[in-house]
């Protein structure tokens, strides 16, 4: 019998979950925990659609085993805000058009957050550094940018 | 399929850990690559024995002017740290350019060594510092340059069953020496080398002591530009000096066409432009004029 019980914090919570050692923590996420706003795009850490926090990294959680989480702080899209209280990040992707087919959003909000939450003042190139493992197809990527640096704004104006 | 993903708490334990695998357990750090491969058949294990969370891997160390970095040290905290950047700079950019952000935070320095591919850009930037592995097995440890490692494209010497890579060590520059790294991609992000070139050069008096010039995928491995390096040994820092030492590189290159890394003729004319501008570069890093 090989599964085993993975415990980790998710999205603020200590959780428990059965595993078997060859799952990916994306399919993990997904499947089992029904995170489903985490993206699978190539299944290869090639595309970022599966971006999720570990640690306060971004990292791509399809090449990520899922027991390499043991006792990590894993954020993922759904625990950084939802309706009523969105994350900066998503009210102004939503606010200026940094969204049209929606799925690199996650893992592009995710890898944002994640500089964001360890520099409140981005410059222009480090929001490109941050964001260059997210391939997005359909925006041209200019509103994402302007996107992640109003969020940057707003979160230092909010202090 | 596998059975068991283990984190050992110590290098022993990792040990014992492979030996009791029998050859079906097998090393694993960051994974961005060795997860793809098992995926689709290229390498196969039972087991994996994940090295990162061991204590003291996960450092970069600067003692008695040598630098260490553990087997669990990330691209990113290499291109991130102060004191790479400022001794070991080829070292920095090499591993800024890999992958992607989420990549460098997961993929470690050490694994891109010991994966083998002939362009690693930090193992390109590591034979060209005249890095040395410390490896560790069931009968005991010993030193292999970086440059000794590779064994065909892919293939290290190194047998991951039985054999931990621990840390990776290299000189930290000194003041009258300098490095610097050149890549050829497709796109700033998630691409793969058409070509790098990695170099370190130590002057005195405005001339060169010594340079390492290593260009990569040129062949099955990292490849030395020796004849390159002799001219310029002992020669005076000038223009036409590195111009010879890039066209002497290019006549050892040997780069395949392939839709991965382009036509061998393309890359033949940029190799000794890289050569140059990387030259040129360590050159006044190094505090030289040219």
């Amino acid at each position: 019998m090989s599964s085993k019980i993975l415990t980790f914090t998710l999205n603020g919570e200590t959780i428990r979950v059965v595993v078997e050692p060859s799952d990916m923590l994306a399919d993990v996420l997904r499947d089992k925990l029904n995170l489903i706003g985490v993206k699978k795009g190539c299944g290869q850490g090639e595309c970022g659609a599966c971006t999720v926090i570990m640690n306060g990294d971004a990292v791509t959680s399809c090449i990520i085993p899922a027991l390499k989480a043991e006792g990590a702080v894993v954020e993922t899209i759904e625990g950084i805000g939802g309706p009523g209280k969105y994350h900066p990040l998503q009210e102004s992707f939503m606010d200026l058009g940094a969204i049209q087919c929606g799925f690199c959003t996650p893992g592009m909000i995710m890898s944002a957050k994640a500089l964001l939450d360890k520099n409140e003042q981005p410059t222009r190139e480090e929001i490109r550094e941050a964001i260059s493992g997210n391939i997005c197809r359909c925006t041209g990527y200019v509103k994402i940018e302007k996107a992640v640096s109003t969020a940057a704004e707003k979160i230092r104006e909010g202090k | 399929m596998l059975q068991d993903y283990l984190i050992p708490e110590t290098v022993e334990q990792a040990l014992s850990h492979l030996q009791g695998g029998k050859g079906r357990a097998r090393v694993v750090a960051g994974g961005t690559d060795l997860l793809l491969d098992l995926a689709n058949g290229k390498k196969e294990a039972g087991v994996l024995v994940d090295l990162t969370r061991i204590p003291g891997l996960q450092e970069i160390t600067l003692e008695d002017d040598l630098i260490r970095l553990g087997a669990a040290v990330t691209h990113n905290q290499v291109a991130k740290s102060k004191l790479i950047q400022e001794k070991a700079s080829v070292l920095a950019r090499a591993a800024r350019s890999v992958g992607s952000l989420q990549i460098r935070n997961t993929a470690t320095v050490v694994g891109n060594v010991v994966n083998a591919q002939p362009a690693a850009d930090a193992a390109v930037a590591l034979v060209a510092l005249g890095a040395v592995a410390e490896v560790v097995s069931p009968s005991g440890k010993e030193y292999i340059p970086v440059e000794k490692l590779y064994a065909g494209v892919g293939k290290s010497v190194l047998d991951s069953t039985s054999q931990i890579v621990t840390r990776i060590q290299f000189p930290a520059l000194l003041k009258n020496q300098g490095s610097a790294y050149e890549r050829l991609e497709q796109r700033k992000a998630l691409a793969l080398p058409m070509l790098n070139v990695a170099v370190v050069v130590s002057l005195a008096d405005n001339r060169f002591q010594w340079a390492r010039i290593v260009m990569a995928p040129v062949g099955p491995g990292p490849v030395r530009a020796t004849e390159a390096e002799a001219i310029l040994t002992g020669a005076d820092v000038s223009l036409g000096n590195i111009e010879n030492a890039a066209a002497a590189a290019r006549a050892q290159a040997n780069p395949r066409s392939s839709a991965l890394r382009g036509s061998r003729e393309y890359r033949l004319e940029v190799l000794p432009v890289l050569v140059r501008r990387a030259l040129e570069a360590a050159v006044v890093r190094a505090g030289g004029n040219c």
